[in-house]
């Protein structure tokens, strides 16, 4: 579908449908940087397909002007990796929330990124169970009070990069709700990386759960407690951009360049594309506290994909055999002839 | 021991049953003395019955798996019992002698028949034979022993060379049976076309084991088994599982639609999988997903995508993909649920059969979300079925729940390959040309209101699917209650169109004096038939009904019903499709014959019971 001329424009990827998520919903602009996304990827709506499982976010596809599924709660991994295997032409975008990839979907969700299945998985992570009013969620931290655990949470979270290293996972980017910028570079590495890419995106759910990645991602502090890793770039982060992490032993430590004898060289330079991810997990595990928050592309590294080893085996096994009908394939067997 | 006087008995039809242990290779045994007298033209009948433990421990009760052919003209059924019993050690003779005729033989491995192997199979006398009863003929051979001797000089090891006794167990059968040993040998040669070593042995041992046979003239009836004319053309055996999977080819070939299936191992139904696996061949696109759920979630994906797309499980797992089959309904894509039905609930009898699924099948999911149901009656008509579901799912845009079992699945029967054109070509009904033009995804033909199909990749055709209710003109999502009534009242009325679309109800045994009609369903038609068959021989005016299609039924089914005066519905459960049917029929009693013990009907059981309730209502 690649190099014709036709180019889109976001509203192309727009469905007639109006938008029904709350005032202020961190859903909105996710939305909008999808569709954008969508038109500098230049694939035509005809060969995209949206799926999703049940929650907010999975409301999505019913506002895009693409093939789109909105399916049962937690099984858009399992749906999107038929719809991929069966139809791999299609460029298949999968939306999810905390609850629904992590939770009840939770299975399928390791596996299709174990699979390496190419699907873009964004998943949009606001700590809370929003469409049933406020319960808590796998990714809600200990204590968390909701009306689901009045006296506070006694489990611990997951996070979600730790649960993609854990599963595999080749394709892991991060971005916040607000940052309109970001989301669309995430979006757009995650969809040309081939292989199962996830897209953690911080939202907020202005109902149920105000401000629960604001400690990160307000105005006020967010080039402090975050950072943005580019590939090929030294690892620089704050205000006046300042501030970097470097290697302690085996740990990440944020310095400040200039004090206690740091410098630039010292910085380490992002690499998103190395087959380790020790240290891509590293930086997936910053919280925004004692180290910033990493926002971009955090790991994007090459290997077999599942639709495309699926269809290669067909062809291979196909010649090698040279069935073309079931017939063809029941003669070759065990057979006898009655006259 | 008479060794002197060999008699040679003309049989209609036989039955053999091999038992051992469960690593002791009776299935494979079995399966060569099957394919050999197919190629004589015997019809062939088989049914395995292995215990859920993969190797319980050697020689133990819990441990036997049998398998038992039936060979001849005029075979329906494995056969209630069989007329030879190879018992390979004490406990597979305890376990099976049940199995046994009255005036049937049995041989035994005399070497197994040790006080070790007897301790093992609780015998509490050093003479088995004696404390089961039995009266029956017992021929004592020394299977382990002649193996042994035959594979001296192979350079085997004694563990490789006791893989070998089922093989001469099978020469012997097949002297006794008048099986040329020479096709026997070739399909060995086949089965360990990689492993030259025990192909060799194999074929050594088998020879030996026909040679005793003959130079002991064991001192049994040996048989002539009849043969009858069949169809001329080219033949194969085949086990239900494997017609279903070559069903769903044959019709993905006739709509020119991909074929996917999404599936996750059990039993009994994984040899689905695994034979759409082998079939990557013909482009088959079978992957083995992480759970149930995601087998046919995946399957969903791929129907969505526009492939023929099918999911194969047995009880439990059609209990698991509940939710996502009304995801299906409500979507109204094509899509078949294969459900090989095992004993139930919960884990159940794994490994053996029942038609305890139907009730789920019908009604298993939340809210008003009708699909059709089929039920294919033998191994091979599994062929047919699975052809017949994927039609029906491609042209009627529904799930459809095929109820086969781990009878008919795992049972295998001669099969004649269908000539190219033998099955009709299945046209999918995506969005005709002069609808394009401000379509919506809940616009219906007309006739059997089903959607139209729009496949992802069409430029214009661009829509929005899920699993909330939508509002029928515009495809939008829609909480109109007016909506809705209509929206499941026409989910409703397509299933039932469904009808006009499948061949009659056929009656078997039928005499215009026939009064009473025997009712069945699925895989139990061979002992029905028998059974049926078997009344009318004895003067009893009893005709068969065994339904195929459960969902809707057949259109002509109300106008047989109303030819007789008794019915009868005779299922592996406790009256799923008696109550249906009372609940369609009200104006009729169905008299019901129910087996939940996670075995097939006997012929002889379902003589006996229509007969008492013949005797009561007279």
């Amino acid at each position: 579908m690649e190099s014709n001329a036709t180019t889109y424009k976001p509203g192309d990827f727009k469905s007639d449908q109006p938008v029904r998520w709350c005032a202020g919903c961190g859903d909105h602009a996710v939305l909008n940087s999808l569709h954008k996304t969508m038109a500098d990827l230049g694939i035509a709506p005809e060969m995209t397909a949206v799926i999703s499982g049940i929650g907010c976010s999975s409301r999505l596809p019913y506002y895009m002007n693409t093939y789109g599924f909105h399916t049962i709660h937690g099984r858009g991994a399992a749906i999107a990796t038929g719809f991929k295997v069966a139809n791999p032409a299609m460029t298949v975008w999968q939306i999810s929330g905390d609850g629904d990839g992590l939770a009840i979907g939770g299975n399928h969700f390791i596996h299709a990124v174990r699979r390496n299945v190419d699907i873009n998985m964004v998943l949009l992570n606001n700590r809370i169970y929003g469409l049933t009013k406020g319960q808590y969620s796998p990714t809600s931290a200990r204590g968390f009070v909701s009306k689901s655990s009045p006296y506070g949470t006694t489990e611990d979270p997951f996070i979600p990069a730790e649960l993609v290293f854990g599963a595999r996972g080749n394709f892991f980017a991060r971005s916040i709700d607000v940052d309109l910028a970001t989301t669309r570079e995430v979006m757009l590495a995650g969809a040309r990386h081939k292989g199962t890419s996830v897209i953690e995106i911080l939202q907020n759910c202005v109902i149920f759960n105000n401000g629960i990645h604001a400690a990160v991602t307000d105005k006020e502090y967010r080039a402090d407690r975050t950072i943005h890793l580019r590939d090929g770039e030294k690892m620089l982060f704050g205000k006046d951009n300042d501030k970097g992490i470097v290697a302690d032993g085996f740990n990440l430590k944020a310095v400040t360049l200039g004090q206690d004898g740091y410098t630039i060289d010292d910085v380490l330079v992002h690499d998103p594309h190395t087959q380790s991810n020790f240290l891509h997990q590293q930086l997936a595990m910053m919280d925004g506290t004692d180290l910033p928050m990493a926002v971009g592309v955090i790991r994007d590294v090459d290997s077999p994909v599942y639709d495309r080893e699926v269809s290669a085996q067909i062809e291979q096994v196909k010649a090698k055999k040279g069935f073309s009908t079931l017939r063809d394939m029941l003669l070759a067997g065990d057979t006898w002839t009655v006259n | 021991m008479d060794n002197t006087n060999q008699r040679v008995k003309t049989l209609d039809k036989v039955a053999v049953r091999f038992s051992g242990d469960s690593g002791d290779g009776m299935q494979l045994a079995g399966n060569i003395f099957t394919n050999v007298s197919a190629g004589l033209g015997n019809s062939v009948s088989t049914f395995p019955d292995y215990p859920a433990e993969i190797r319980a421990p050697q020689g133990s009760l819990g441990g036997v798996s049998g398998f038992q052919v039936s060979i001849g003209i005029g075979v329906h059924t494995p056969g209630d019992k069989c007329d030879v019993l190879v018992a390979m050690n004490p406990a597979a003779l305890k376990q099976n002698v049940k199995f046994l005729k009255p005036g049937g033989v049995i041989i035994i491995d005399a070497d197994s028949f040790t006080e070790e192997g007897l301790r093992k199979a609780r015998f509490t006398t050093d003479d088995p034979i004696a404390e089961l009863g039995i009266t029956a003929q017992v021929l004592e051979v020394p299977v382990t022993s002649m193996t042994r001797a035959a594979l001296t000089d192979s350079g085997m090891d004694n563990k490789a060379i006791l893989k070998c006794r089922n093989i001469f167990a099978l020469g012997l059968i097949c002297w006794l049976f008048d099986r040329p040993v020479e096709s026997a040998i070739a399909m060995i040669r086949k089965k360990f076309a990689k492993k030259p070593a025990i192909a060799e042995a194999n074929s050594t041992v088998i020879s030996a084991g026909y040679d005793y046979g003959h130079n002991i003239h064991a001192g049994v009836s040996t048989y002539k088994i009849e043969t009858e004319p069949i169809k001329p053309g080219v033949y194969t055996d085949v086990k239900g599982n494997e017609a279903t999977a070559w069903g769903l080819i044959m019709a993905a070939e006739k709509s020119g639609l991909p074929l996917f299936l999404g599936s996750y191992p059990i039993t009994p139904a994984t040899d689905i999988l695994h034979e759409l696996a082998k079939r990557k061949d013909l482009g088959v696109k079978a992957c083995q997903m992480e759970d149930e759920i995601a087998g046919v979630c995946s399957a969903i994906g791929a129907s969505f995508a526009g492939n023929l797309a099918a999911t194969s499980t047995s009880g439990p797992g059609l209990a698991l993909k509940g939710e996502a089959i009304g995801l299906a309904v409500m979507a109204e894509l094509p899509l078949v649920v294969i459900d090989v039905q095992r004993g139930g609930p919960s884990t159940g009898l794994p490994t053996k059969t029942e038609q305890t699924d139907l009730a789920q099948a019908l009604y298993g999911r939340n809210g008003e979300s009708p699909l059709a149901v089929v039920a294919p009656v033998s191994p091979t008509d599994c062929f047919n079925m699975a052809f017949e579901a994927s039609r029906i799912a491609i042209r009627h845009m529904t799930p459809v729940i095929l109820l086969s079992d781990a009878f008919i699945g795992n049972g295998s029967s001669a099969w004649r390959i269908p000539e190219a054109d033998e099955y009709p070509a299945i046209d999918p009904r995506f969005v005709p040309a002069d609808l394009r033009e401000g379509w919506t995804p809940y616009m219906r033909d007309e006739a059997s209101l089903s959607r139209y199909w729009a496949i992802p990749g069409t430029p214009g055709l661009m829509h929005r699917l899920g699993g909330l209710e939508k509002n029928m003109q515009t495809g939008a999502i829609s909480t109109d209650p007016a909506n809705h009534a209509k929206m499941v009242e026409i989910r409703r009325e397509k299933i039932a169109r469904i009808a006009d679309d499948i061949p009659m109800q056929e009656v078997k045994c039928d005499s215009p004096e026939a009064d009473t009609l025997l009712i069945g369903w699925g895989g139990t038609y061979g002992h029905l038939y028998d059974a049926a068959e078997e009344l009318n021989r004895q003067g009893k005016k009893v005709a068969l009904a065994q339904f195929r299609y459960i969902n809707p039924l057949p259109a002509n089914t109300g106008e047989i019903f109303s030819r007789y005066k008794r019915f009868i519905v005779a299922e592996l459960n406790t009256g799923q499709f008696a109550d249906y049917l009372q609940a369609r029929f009200p104006q009729y009693e169905f008299h019901r014959i129910n087996k939940v013990e996670g075995q097939p009907f006997m012929v002889e059981e379902v003589v006996d019971k229509v007969n008492q309730i013949l005797s009561k209502a007279q």
